[in-house]
């Protein structure tokens, strides 16, 4: 029940409320749960109101996170598969 | 689609089960709180890639399947009166109460619409001046400021048809009465994402000070909960307890003013009736006298019938994490999500449901 979905704004339509685009489908929802959207920012919508505003600058520590991740699993999966084939 | 396609890259996947197979060597049970997060670990199999030290059992975080029997009781009683039109979201339509469920009672006649937010529940409530319209308020944190809110927009327009019927629950509180119920050893706790982009990260410290149990926020996608776990790991392996957030991309640890505002203004908490559990106080929000001229307990009396348990379902059980899907005698017999006996597998996000569709019943039942 708790699900959020993020959606970006494509429009501020008036105080309060924006259009956003959530996977190619635009929808009307509330913002007065959260202070300083703008349109091009992603937000958390969850029944019809934005709960949060996307933090892209923690969404790209995430990825490097994951990237590194990916980078040390490909670097072990080469040394295993080198090992192999000797 | 942005912000969700980059944690479900299956190499993201493998290294972060490769990093908790690398740090695990003591056993863990972690809980996950929220029903979001055991249909995603369900339904992207993430339990068979864990590590054996690792098992994760679910917790009261499906708001359907907590809500006690007689609160639907009570909402079916609304239902009935003449003139009322039953506003609700679509999850709670199939949950049984004691004698039948909301879906039952419009099929014999009783006014009961879904709705996707509170702003369609006024909307009904502008069309149909003659109707009162009630709107049956369930969830937790993430949901409560939206129903709050629409108390709020139907003072400001004068609107006299419009009530809520409030049984929304808060989430810390009751994670401390299940602790303190000492039937668990629990090493983690996978806290709520979306709760928690409300109320932040800080409600949950007395866990991590007081119960020496760490607690990571999470997000909803694989490697967003895959992540959480690495960190759980980490912590009981280094055994230091402490609250993180591993979704800061949408939780900031003092949450979000503007909604526990309006959460504040409108609600109070009072005792909350969880079904498993029972009566915890302080869990549940109630709606402020100053704004009881839209809470229907204050405007309008109902006859309950006697509420009564479901036979041989143990639904309860499986809400405190004492019990596994598979260990009720129901389960996938007399209970599926088809022919729903109780509300764990009525919900999409009951872990019954997750359960039977994603880890094996389903696959040998439905073919």
């Amino acid at each position: 029940m708790c699900l959020a979905v993020p959606g970006k704004i494509t429009q501020i339509k008036e105080l309060d409320i924006a259009e956003v685009e959530v996977n190619g489908v635009k929808m009307e929802i509330g913002l007065h749960l959260i202070g300083g959207a703008k349109a091009g920012d992603y937000v958390l919508v969850h029944a019809g109101y934005a709960i949060s505003i996307v933090d892209e600058e923690s969404a790209k520590e995430t990825q490097e996170f994951l990237k590194e991740i990916e980078e040390l699993e490909a670097s072990l999966k080469l040394a295993f598969s080198d090992e192999t084939h000797r | 689609m942005k912000h969700i396609d980059e944690y479900r890259r299956p190499d993201s996947i493998k290294g972060l089960v490769a990093k908790i197979n690398e740090i695990s060597t003591k056993p863990a049970t972690i809980m996950e709180v929220c029903g979001t997060h055991t249909v995603s670990i369900s339904k992207n199999g993430l339990r068979q890639l864990l590590p054996r030290t690792i098992s994760l059992i679910s917790g009261p975080g499906c708001p359907v399947c907590v809500t006690g029997g007689s609160d639907i009781d009570t909402a079916i009683a609304y239902a009935q009166q003449k003139d009322v039109i039953l506003a609700t979201f679509g999850d709670m339509m199939k949950v049984p109460g004691s004698y039948q469920s909301l879906g039952d009672a419009k099929a014999s006649g009783a006014d009961v619409q879904v709705v996707y937010s509170t702003l369609d529940a006024l909307d009904l409530a502008v069309k149909n001046p003659d109707k009162k319209v009630i709107f049956y308020g369930v969830g937790f944190e993430t949901t409560a400021p939206t129903v709050a809110l629409s108390i709020l927009e139907a003072k400001r327009r004068g609107l006299k048809n419009y009530f809520v019927y409030s049984v929304h629950k808060v989430v810390p509180p009751a994670v401390a009465a299940l602790i303190s119920l000492g039937e668990l050893k629990l090493d983690g706790f996978l806290c709520p994402g979306h709760v928690s982009a409300i109320i932040g990260s800080r409600p949950y410290e007395f866990i991590a000070r007081d119960h020496g149990i760490p607690c990571v926020i999470a997000g909803f996608e694989p490697a967003d909960i895959l992540m959480a776990i690495y960190l759980i790991v980490k912590q009981v392996e280094e055994s230091s307890p402490k609250v993180e957030i591993a979704y800061g991309r949408g939780v900031k640890e003092e949450g979000s003013q503007r909604a526990l505002e309006v959460m504040d203004k409108v609600f109070e908490t009072a005792p909350g009736d969880w079904r498993g559990i029972g009566v915890i106080d302080g869990t549940a929000l109630a709606i402020r006298g100053e704004y009881g001229d839209f809470d229907i307990t204050k405007v309008m009396s109902v006859e309950v019938p006697e509420a009564r348990e479901i036979k041989g379902c143990e639904c309860g059980e499986i809400l405190r994490g004492v019990k596994l899907p598979f260990e009720c005698k129901l389960f996938g017999k007399a209970c599926t999500p088809r022919n729903p006996v109780g509300p764990c597998m009525v919900s999409s996000e009951g872990s019954c449901a997750a359960y039977y569709r994603y880890e094996g019943m389903g696959i040998l039942n439905d073919g």
